[in-house]
C-alpha cells in the first residue's frame, strides 16, 4: 500500500500554484489536509504526476468578518473552525456539525476546502454549506469567480471546479435573528461517515417557519436539497401534519443508492425517521 | 529432585511468602512499549535487506495462461521476479489436514498459486526489490493472461451437482464430514412439551490485528542457517515448518520473535506469501522482508466463522432439555489450513454445542466444504460463538416457550456443580466447572428485577430494551489430543529454564510468546514467587527457538495453564538448587532455609541469613571454596504437558444490557457483565482486560464485523473504513467476576482466560436483541446484526 511515485511541489504563493496546477492540467492534484487523498493514493486508486501541496499557503488560512458573511480560508482545518468565536457566534449549524465529522485526529489535519472539493456525497459540510447558502470561492489564472454551493456539486465526485483551479475560500452567511438549525445522522459508529444525514436551516417566526432547507447527505450523488418536502413546511408551523406530510413528499427528492452499509431501500427509511427527527428538533428551538 | 516432591512443609506455589500469584501487578513490558522501543518485526532492518511484495490474484477462480515478467524485472530496484511454478521447484507442498480428523482431505499447497488461482488475493508473483514502494511499482508491470472460470463462493452452494469443483481429482468441494449421535434424539422429540427451532447465519469475518503479518527471513549462506523473525504466535511450530518443507535440518532454522502487535489466531498458520519470504531469502543469500499491508490483510489472512446452523432443541413438560439437534455447514476457503485444518472451528461447534447442560441426547452433522474465498481457520475462540450463539439462542427460545424465567430456565439445566468429572453430552471430559455459582455470582452483579422492570416501563415509552445472557463453556489449555495426535508439528508442552545470574536476579526464558497479552508479566509473577525474588529481579526472555526451551507458543489460552506451570517446577527446582548451595555455606540444613525477597533467610523465623548475591559470588567467583566432591548448578529448566484431561475446560456467564433504535436499528450496549471461572487467577487486572478485549471482539462479530463478499467472490469492504470494528466508543464499560474452580492437574491450578469473552459475547447480545424486539415479533438469529437487518427482521425495511 505506497503510492505510485509523484513529483512534489511546495508553493509559497496562491499565483504559483495555479501556474503549477495549470501546467500540469490533469497530472497536477493539489493535497491539503491529506486526509482523503492520502488514501487514495496508497491504495493507487488515483496516481496524479505531481502534488502541489497547500500548505504553505498562507494566504488560504484564516476565518474573517466580511459583513453578512464568515469567509474561511480554503485551507482551514476542522480544528480551527471548531475553537473560532466567529464561528461560535455566526454559523451555529458548523459549530454543531464539527464533532460529528470523523475524529479529533483527523480533524486535526483535514480541511474545509478539501471536504468540498473532495465532494463525498456523505460528507457533512458539502451538505451544510448547501443548505447555508454559502459560496464558494474558486480562483483560477484567470481570476476569482464566486459559485453557489447548490451549482458546485454536480454528481458524484464531481464538482464545477476546473483544472486549473483551487478553491480559496468558503462564505457562509452569518446566522440571521430567528433562524433555526438542525443536523442528525446515523452512522455505524461514532465518527463513521453517515449512512443517512439531514441538515436543516430555517428562519421560524413564533410558530411559522418560512425559508427552509432540507439538505441530505449520504443520499445520493451529491448533497440533495429536498425541496418537494420543504416546501410542505414553508409558510407552516412544524406539527406531527406537517412532519408527515413532508415525510410523503421525500419520494419526490430522494433517489439514493446503496452502499456497503446501508442499502437504497434502507437509506429511504432512514429519510423519514431524519425529517422527523431533525424537524422536531428545529421545533424545539 | 524430583517435581513431585513440595519443598518445605509440604507447601506449594499458593503457600509461598510474598507471593505474586493473585496480584494485580502492571506489567514489566509496557514501560519499555510506552517508551516506543519495543522491537515489533517490521522494525527489524538488516544489511541488505531486500523486500518482497506479491501479485495477487484479481479473481476467485481462473487460470494462469501465461506470466510475462520481463518489465517488472527491469523496473528501478528490481531484484527478482518469481513466479508460483519457480516457488513450486524449491519447496514441498504442504497438507492441511489432521489424521484425527477421519476422512479429511486437502490438496498439496504451495506458496503461490502454480497454475490456477483459487480466492481473490492469493499470491500469484512475487517481486522482491530494494524497497516495497519499488515492489509495487514493478508489481504493476508484470503481465498475467487471466481465463476467469466460473466460482464456487456460496457455501450453501458448494456442494450443488452443478457447483463448479475446486479440486477436480475429488468430484464436489467436500472436505471433511462428522457426525455425532447421542441417545435418541427422536424419542425425545416425541415426547416433548415443545420444540423449538432458529436458522443460524455467522457471516466470515478476520481477526485484524493492529499490527499486520510481518516476517524478515535472513538466509545465511556461510553458516548455511535460516534465521527468521516473524510476528507470530508459535515460533517452535513455524520452525518446524520451515524446516521440514524448504528441507533445511532444524538446527539449522532459528525462528525469533519480538513483540508482537496482536495476534489473536491470525498469527499461528502456514502463508504462502510468509514462507515465500524465506524460499526467497535462500534463493537470493540475503534478507528478505515481506509485512502484508491492511489490503493484503483483508484477502489473505485466515478468514473465520462463515457458518450456517440448523438448530432444534426440545424440552419436557418440566421444562429440561431433553435433546439438541444442529446441521453445520461451513465455507473454509479452497484449502484446509496447514497445519492446523480448517475442520476444527467446525469440529469445536460440535464439540461444545449444548455443553452447559445436562442434556440426554445430541444429534449433530458438520459439513466443511471449500469455496473460492480465502481460507478459512481458528480465530479468537474458535467455534465457540458460533456454539454458544446458538445453544444459548435455543435456551432462550425453549424458556419463553415453556414459560420459565431464562436465568431460571439456566438454573434447571445448567450442569450441577457437584457433579464433576463427567462429560458434555457430545463426549468431551468436564474436571470441574462451577455454572451455577458463576450464575449466581453474576445476579449478585447485576440487579435484575430492576432491569426487568425498567423494561417494562421502557416499552411503555417506546423504547425497547433488551436483557440477554449467555452460559459458556471454553477449551482451554488442551493436551496433545489437540493437534499432536493428528500429525501436527505443534506441541502442547511448554519449558521454562530459571537461571540465577552473579548478582542473585533471575533470569527466565519461556517457550510461550507475549502478543501484548501479558504472557511476559504472569511468567514474571510466577516465576517471582517461585524462587522468591522480587519482580524487578526478573528478566523474562520469549520467542526466540534457540534461546527458550521447546514448546506450544501462544494460542487456545495456554499459556498460563501450561507455561504458568512449567514456571512453578522450574522456579522450584531452582530455589532447591539455590538453598543446597547456601545449606553448605552457611552450615545449615538446606531444608530449614528458604529465599525471600531475594535474602536466604530461616523458613521458621524469617530471619535474614545471606543475600542471593552473595550465592551468586560464591558459585561463579570462588567454587573453589565450596566443597570437592560438589558442584552447584543455578539452572533449572522444567516443561509440562496436560496428560489427565484433553483440554482445562472453563465456564462462565454474560448478561448484556442494551437499547435498540426501533426506528434506525442502531443499538447501544447499556451494560455488560462477565463472570469468569479460570481456576487461579495470577493477576486480576490481565484476566479481566482478557475478558473485555474479547468481549470486544465479540461485540464485532455481534454487531459489526462482516467480509461482504460479491457473488462473483470480490471482497467489496476490504479496508477499515468499510470492514467495522468496534472502537473506543462502541465500547461499553464491562464489569467483570471470578469464581475459582483450580484445576487439580496442576500445581498452579490454572485454566486459560483468552477466549471467555469472545465466546460468550455474540450470544448475549444477540439474546438482549432479541428480548428487546420481543414485543414486535422479531427475531434475529444472524450475526452481525447490522442496522438493517434489525429493521429488516422488524420490518421496516
Ligand atoms: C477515518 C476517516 C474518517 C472520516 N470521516 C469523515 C466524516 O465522517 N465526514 C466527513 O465529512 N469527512 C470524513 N473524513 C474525510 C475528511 O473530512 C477529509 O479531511 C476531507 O474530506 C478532505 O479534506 P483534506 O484537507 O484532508 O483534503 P485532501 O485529502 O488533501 O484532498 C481531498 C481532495 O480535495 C482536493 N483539494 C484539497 N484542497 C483543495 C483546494 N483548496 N482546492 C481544490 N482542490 C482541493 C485534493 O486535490 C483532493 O482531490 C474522514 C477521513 C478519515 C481518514
Amino acid at each position: 500500500m505506497k503510492p505510485a511515485p509523484f513529483e512534489y511541489v511546495k508553493p509559497s504563493s496562491v499565483d504559483d500554484a495555479l501556474t503549477v496546477l495549470t501546467e500540469g492540467a490533469d497530472d497536477t492534484q493539489p493535497i491539503a489536509g491529506g486526509q482523503s487523498l492520502t488514501a487514495t493514493l496508497n491504495m493507487r486508486l488515483s496516481a496524479p504526476v505531481r502534488l502541489v501541496d497547500l500548505n504553505g499557503l498562507e494566504e488560504l488560512r484564516g476565518i474573517t468578518d466580511a459583513g453578512g458573511v464568515v469567509r474561511i480560508g480554503a485551507l482551514t482545518r476542522y480544528r480551527d473552525l471548531e475553537q473560532s468565536d466567529l464561528v461560535a457566534d455566526h454559523l451555529p449549524l458548523i459549530k454543531k456539525t464539527l464533532p460529528l465529522i470523523a475524529h479529533p485526529a483527523i480533524r486535526n489535519r483535514g480541511t474545509l476546502g478539501g471536504s468540498i472539493a473532495f465532494a463525498d456525497p456523505a460528507a457533512e459540510m458539502p451538505a451544510c454549506v448547501t443548505a447555508l447558502n454559502g459560496a464558494i470561492e474558486i480562483t483560477g489564472l484567470n481570476g476569482v469567480r464566486k459559485v453557489a454551493a447548490g451549482d458546485f456539486f454536480k454528481g458524484l465526485y464531481e464538482t464545477d471546479l476546473q483544472s486549473g483551479e483551487l478553491i480559496t475560500a468558503i462564505e457562509l452567511p452569518k446566522a440571521a435573528p430567528g433562524s433555526r438549525f438542525a443536523i442528525q445522522e446515523f452512522a455505524r459508529r461514532h465518527g463513521d461517515y453517515a449512512m443517512a444525514g439531514l441538515v436543516a436551516a430555517a428562519q421560524v417566526d413564533g410558530a411559522t417557519v418560512s425559508d427552509i432547507a432540507l439538505v441530505f447527505f449520504a443520499m445520493g450523488g451529491t448533497p440533495v436539497a429536498a425541496s418537494s418536502a420543504a416546501a410542505k413546511i414553508a409558510g407552516k408551523a412544524i406539527d406531527a401534519d406537517a412532519i408527515a406530510s413532508a415525510q410523503a413528499a421525500l419520494d419526490d427528492d430522494l433517489d439514493p443508492f446503496d452502499d456497503t452499509q446501508c442499502s437504497a431501500a434502507m437509506k429511504k427509511h432512514l429519510a423519514r425517521v431524519l425529517t422527523d427527527r431533525v424537524l422536531t428538533e428545529l421545533a424545539g428551538g | 529432585m524430583s517435581d513431585q516432591v513440595s519443598d518445605q512443609g509440604g507447601l506449594t506455589i499458593h503457600d509461598r511468602p510474598n507471593s505474586y500469584i493473585g496480584r494485580g501487578v502492571p506489567r514489566p513490558n509496557a514501560r519499555r512499549l510506552i517508551h516506543g522501543r519495543g522491537t515489533f518485526t517490521d522494525d527489524i532492518k538488516l544489511p541488505r535487506m531486500v523486500h518482497v511484495a506479491y501479485v495477487r490474484s484479481p479473481f476467485a477462480h481462473a487460470d494462469i495462461l501465461s506470466i510475462d515478467t520481463s518489465a517488472a524485472e527491469a523496473a528501478p530496484g528490481v531484484v527478482a521476479v518469481v513466479t508460483g511454478a519457480e516457488f513450486a521447484k524449491r519447496i514441498t507442498p504442504w497438507e492441511g489436514v489432521l489424521t484425527h480428523l477421519q476422512g479429511m482431505r486437502s490438496p498439496p499447497q504451495y506458496p503461490l498459486a502454480v497454475d490456477r488461482a483459487r480466492w481473490q488475493g492469493e499470491p500469484v508473483v512475487a517481486v522482491v526489490a530494494e524497497t516495497r514502494a519499488q515492489a509495487e511499482d514493478a508489481i504493476e508491470l508484470v503481465q498475467i493472461d487471466w481465463k476467469e472460470l466460473p466460482a464456487a463462493t456460496d457455501m450453501m452452494r458448494a456442494m450443488d451437482a452443478d457447483a463448479p469443483v475446486i479440486h477436480p481429482e475429488y468430484g464436489n468441494n467436500l472436505c471433511w464430514e462428522r457426525n455425532v449421535d447421542v441417545g435418541d434424539v427422536d424419542a425425545a422429540y416425541a415426547s416433548a412439551a415443545a420444540v423449538v427451532e432458529d436458522s443460524f447465519v455467522f457471516s466470515r469475518h478476520t481477526g485484524v490485528t493492529l499490527e499486520p503479518r510481518v516476517i524478515v527471513a535472513d538466509y545465511n549462506a556461510g553458516e548455511e542457517k535460516l534465521t527468521v523473525y516473524h510476528a507470530t504466535q508459535g515460533p517452535h511450530m513455524i520452525h518446524a515448518i520451515l524446516s521440514k518443507h524448504l528441507d533445511l535440518p532444524e538446527h539449522c532454522v532459528r525462528i525469533v520473535c519480538k513483540d508482537v502487535g496482536g495476534a489473536f489466531g491470525i498469527k499461528v498458520h502456514t502463508y504462502g506469501d510468509e514462507i515465500g519470504a524465506a524460499v526467497l531469502s535462500v534463493m537470493l543469500k540475503r534478507p528478505v522482508k515481506f509485512a502484508a499491508d491492511r489490503l493484503e490483510s483483508f484477502t489473505s489472512d485466515i478468514h473465520a466463522r462463515d457458518h450456517r446452523i440448523e438448530g432444534k432443541m426440545a424440552v419436557d413438560k418440566d421444562g429440561r432439555i431433553t435433546a439438541l439437534e444442529i446441521d453445520d455447514i461451513t465455507g473454509i476457503g479452497p484449502y484446509s489450513m496447514y497445519p492446523r485444518s480448517s475442520g476444527i472451528e467446525l469440529n469445536q461447534v460440535l464439540n461444545l454445542a449444548g455443553g452447559s447442560y445436562d442434556i440426554g441426547s445430541y444429534r449433530a452433522r458438520g459439513r466443511v466444504v471449500f469455496q473460492n474465498k480465502p481460507l478459512m481457520c481458528q480465530y479468537r475462540a474458535v467455534g465457540h460463538p458460533i456454539a454458544t450463539m446458538l445453544t444459548e439462542a435455543l435456551v432462550e427460545k425453549a424458556a419463553q416457550a415453556s414459560g420459565i424465567d431464562v436465568l431460571e430456565f439456566r438454573q434447571r439445566n445448567l450442569m450441577a456443580d457437584d457433579d464433576y468429572p463427567r462429560n458434555t453430552v457430545s463426549g468431551v471430559p468436564l474436571e470441574k466447572l462451577s455454572h451455577h455459582a458463576a450464575l449466581a455470582k453474576l445476579t449478585g452483579m447485576i440487579d435484575y428485577d430492576g432491569l426487568r422492570k425498567d423494561q417494562a416501563a421502557s416499552r411503555e415509552k417506546g423504547v425497547y430494551r433488551g436483557i440477554g445472557f449467555a452460559s459458556m463453556i471454553e477449551v482451554t489449555s488442551p493436551s496433545p489430543a489437540f493437534y499432536g495426535v493428528g500429525g501436527a508439528p505443534i506441541s502442547a508442552q511448554d519449558g521454562t529454564t530459571v537461571r540465577l545470574d552473579a548478582k542473585g536476579n533471575v533470569i527466565v526464558s519461556s517457550s510461550v510468546t507475549e502478543q501484548g497479552q501479558g504472557a511476559e508479566s504472569m511468567l514474571a509473577q510466577i516465576a517471582a514467587t517461585a524462587v522468591g525474588v522480587d519482580m524487578a529481579n526478573v528478566r523474562i526472555i520469549t520467542g526466540d527457538t534457540e534461546m527458550t526451551p521447546y514448546g506450544g507458543g501462544t494460542w487456545a489460552s495456554r499459556g498460563t495453564g501450561i507455561a504458568g506451570e512449567a514456571t512453578v517446577r522450574a522456579g522450584r527446582a531452582l530455589r532447591e538448587q539455590v538453598l543446597e548451595v547456601a545449606g553448605i555455606m552457611l552450615q545449615s540444613d538446606a531444608g530449614s532455609l528458604d529465599i525471600r525477597a531475594g535474602k536466604i533467610v530461616d523458613a521458621d523465623t524469617g530471619n535474614e541469613r545471606m543475600d542471593l548475591a552473595e550465592v551468586g559470588r560464591v558459585v561463579y567467583y570462588r567454587g573453589d571454596t565450596l566443597p570437592k566432591d560438589y558442584q552447584a548448578e543455578l539452572v533449572a529448566t522444567r516443561h509440562y504437558v496436560p496428560k489427565a484431561y484433553p483440554f482445562a475446560f472453563t465456564n462462565g456467564i454474560h448478561c448484556c444490557h442494551l437499547e435498540v433504535d426501533t426506528d434506525t436499528g442502531i443499538v447501544k450496549i447499556l451494560g455488560y457483565w462477565v463472570v469468569e471461572d479460570c481456576g487461579t487467577v495470577i493477576n486480576p487486572l490481565l484476566v479481566d482486560d482478557q475478558v473485555r478485549g474479547g468481549v470486544v471482539q465479540g461485540i464485532g462479530g455481534a454487531l459489526y464485523e462482516e467480509c461482504i463478499y460479491s457473488p462473483e467472490g470480490q471482497l467489496l469492504n476490504g479496508n477499515l473504513a468499510d470492514y467495522l470494528v468496534p472502537m473506543a466508543f462502541e465500547m461499553p464499560d464491562i464489569e467483570v467476576g471470578h469464581v475459582s474452580t483450580p484445576t487439580a492437574d496442576s500445581e498452579l491450578g490454572a485454566k486459560g482466560a483468552g477466549e471467555a469473552g469472545t465466546a460468550g459475547a455474540p450470544a448475549a447480545i444477540t439474546n438482549a436483541i432479541n428480548d428487546a424486539l420481543m414485543p414486535l415479533n422479531a427475531r434475529l438469529t444472524i450475526n452481525p446484526m447490522t442496522p438493517e437487518r434489525i429493521l429488516n427482521a422488524i420490518g421496516k425495511v
